[in-house]
């Protein structure tokens, strides 16, 4: 089968996933296009964060078709680096690497992956830090930080790889609620600038102001896909309903 | 309203915290006398313990410390010869020049052990030992002053921490030809028995320098994905883990002696180094293993979201990270390591005890067990404590525990 780029730049075609006997993904069909922010939001264990995962191949898909920028994602090592390279990712848990410090933490791929001069790779990580805001930490290591700025560091870690893509795995969710407006303001920006990004997130202000399009996921399945505007004043489906009074009060 | 909150914020409430020392009195009564039956146990401790002073200051004033003087050059070389020991005191030198160098380039704990070096040999010197050891001895602190003028002036220069580092991975092979010598050079000293303390000493320094790296590699091994590695390395630490040091030895010099022909069979020191290596690798990989799966899951995943590949991984990730985390467990192994060169004596080779129980075969020296026995122990707490003590700091300065 020829993959084509003007299909879109993620293109997911009925992609499954099991834990053990658990079929966690039953069928994701899901097409993106460049520049586009679609946010995946349903009640916890839906499988959303197992399906972004699957993206950059952090979690296998175990039937069905997965084509990140014309690259089938397979047991092929090098395409699986090359999506990588890529695709962008920001963890609920952040994640940084907590031995470097956070200009090392920027650097190290562009350097290791990329073959980046480390001077050139120390600027470019500055330009980030500035455009996340917290240039004076460069040097400081993740354990000093507050959750907000490790978050943006973590974006700007990705960012540093001029990713095509970004996925954002509930990036807000282990944030004290006077941070969570700091990293978002910073997914803001970046989805203005035109970023390809999937977002898994229950700030709901957020997909409304942002999003192009919002998923609503429960049991491994699509249930709901809709515009913003639709999917909080109009949903289609019953168990979106439910959903929305539950978390909109 | 603004009032109220200026004395929230000001410094004028905040009460300092309470003061935590006690009187001395009131301390020996609260820790010690504190009820009858404690205070006769405070008692009778007490007088044990004057008893077992007296004994112990009784003895060490009587003791024939003689006998360490008069024998140290056999317990520190063995039967090395006279007129090569020189090659032993160039070797020590080149060591002690650069740890000099070393804290004359940087700064911190590199400095304190230099010092620390220069310092004992200073104290040695001044100790009554014959005169040409003296001098030989004052040698040291010498060379580290040297070593530590040279780094000093060349601070400003790149080249010279390149110099430097080059200068210390050559030192282990430089000093090993040194001690043992070239055909055609140096008279070849016969590897067998000739050797004391710097055996110990030279045993524990190429098994901790080859046990670290198999044993990570051992402990990574066991944790791949394919699993003919993962057996091999399982079944080596098991079996390894499995069998005692000694018996291991013994295999190497007895078993090794009958199954391979002299022609192809390596010097039995060799063959105990050797030993030695294989035993500590297998539990320097079961450390290693303990910190690499104290790392969680996300730092992979991190890792290979910003597109390192598996051995990147492994490099800049989670070895750092791991090996960081299993410090004090992997210097106990060394330091574990470094006291069971000892036990090479069982296999007839003559390390430091086992030349101490050949000078008490001695009939001039008969009874000085104890001054012996001492004098041993004394020597091995210095290192292994230096071990352990370079080891926290280490520690501290790598900020273990900040994550």
């Amino acid at each position: 089968m020829s993959v084509t780029r003007d299909q879109g730049i993620i293109v997911c075609r009925d992609v499954h996933k099991w834990f053990g006997d658990f079929h966690v993904l039953r069928g994701i069909s899901l097409t993106m296009q460049k520049g586009e922010v679609v946010v995946i939001c349903g009640p916890s264990g839906s499988g959303k964060s197992t399906f972004i995962r699957t993206i950059n191949r952090l979690e296998e898909h175990q039937r069905g078709q997965i084509i990140v920028d014309g690259i089938e994602l397979t047991h092929d090592l090098r395409n699986i680096e090359a999506i990588r390279r890529e695709v962008g990712m920001v963890f609920q848990q952040f994640n940084l690497f907590p031995h470097l410090t956070v200009m090392q933490n920027i650097t190290l791929a562009p350097v290791w992956v990329l073959k980046m001069k480390k001077s050139e790779a120390q600027e470019i990580a500055m330009q980030l830090l500035e455009r996340v805001g917290i240039p004076e930490q460069a040097n400081k290591y993740p354990g000093q930080l507050s959750g907000g700025q490790q978050q943006r560091v973590v974006i700007a870690r990705a960012l540093a790889m001029t990713p095509k893509i970004m996925l954002f795995d509930e990036p807000t969710s282990a944030l004290d609620p006077e941070m969570i407006k700091e990293v978002l303001d910073v997914m803001k920006e970046l989805a203005r600038s035109g970023m390809t990004m999937i977002v898994v997130t229950h700030e709901m202000g957020f997909a409304r102001e942002v999003a192009d399009r919002i998923i609503f996921f429960d049991f491994g399945q699509l249930i709901e896909e809709n515009t913003p505007e639709e999917f909080f004043h109009n949903p289609k489906h019953e168990r979106t309903k439910l959903f929305l009074s539950q978390i909109l009060h | 309203m603004a009032d109220d909150l200026h004395t929230f914020h000001s410094t004028s409430n905040q009460l300092p915290p309470p003061s935590e020392r006690i009187p001395v009195l009131r301390w020996l009564k609260q820790n010690l006398f504190s009820s009858w039956f404690n205070a006769i146990l405070t008692i009778v401790a007490g007088a044990l313990i004057v008893v077992l002073i007296f004994g112990l200051a009784k003895w060490a004033l009587g003791a024939r410390w003689e006998v360490i003087p008069a024998n140290l050059k056999i317990l520190l070389v063995g039967t090395y010869p006279a007129e090569q020991m020189w090659r032993v005191w160039t070797s020590l030198y080149i060591i002690a020049f650069l740890l000099g160098l070393s804290s004359g380039l940087r700064s911190g704990l590199i400095r304190r052990i230099s010092a620390a070096a220069g310092i004992a040999s200073i104290v040695l010197a001044i100790l009554p030992f014959p005169w040409v050891t003296r001098g030989w001895t004052f040698g040291v602190a010498f060379a580290v002053a040297v070593g530590f003028g040279m780094g000093y002036l060349g601070k400003k220069n790149r080249w010279f921490k390149r110099l430097e580092i080059t200068c210390w991975v050559l030192s282990f092979p430089i000093g090993l030809v040194l001690l043992n010598g070239v055909g055609g050079f140096l008279p070849v000293i016969e590897g067998r028995n000739k050797w004391g303390f710097v055996l110990n000493l030279l045993g524990a320094m190429v098994g901790i320098g080859l046990s670290f790296p198999v044993g990570v590699s051992l402990a990574l091994g066991r944790r791949s994905k394919l699993p003919a590695i993962r057996w091999v390395c399982t079944a080596y630490i098991e079996l390894i883990r499995g069998v005692p040091l000694i018996s291991l030895l013994f295999m190497a010099s007895i078993m090794l002696q009958l199954l391979l022909p002299a022609s192809v069979r390596p010097d039995l020191v060799i063959r105990a180094m050797m030993t030695i290596t294989a035993f500590s690798a297998a539990y320097m990989a079961e450390n290693v293993r303990g910190g690499l799966q104290a790392i969680p899951k996300g730092q992979y995943e991190a890792a290979y979201a910003v597109g390192l590949n598996g051995a990147l991984t492994t490099v800049l990730i989670i070895l750092p990270q791991a090996l960081r985390a299993v410090i004090p467990a992997i210097v106990g192994q060394f330091i574990s390591l470094f006291k069971d060169t000892t036990l090479f004596g069982f296999i007839a080779i003559l390390e430091l005890l086992n030349i101490s129980r050949s000078i008490l075969g001695n009939l001039e020296w008969r009874g000085t067990i104890f001054e012996l026995y001492v004098f041993i122990g004394i020597i091995f707490w210095i290192l292994c404590y230096s071990m352990s003590y370079i080891s926290r700091r280490v520690e501290k300065s790598l900020g273990v525990g900040e994550r």
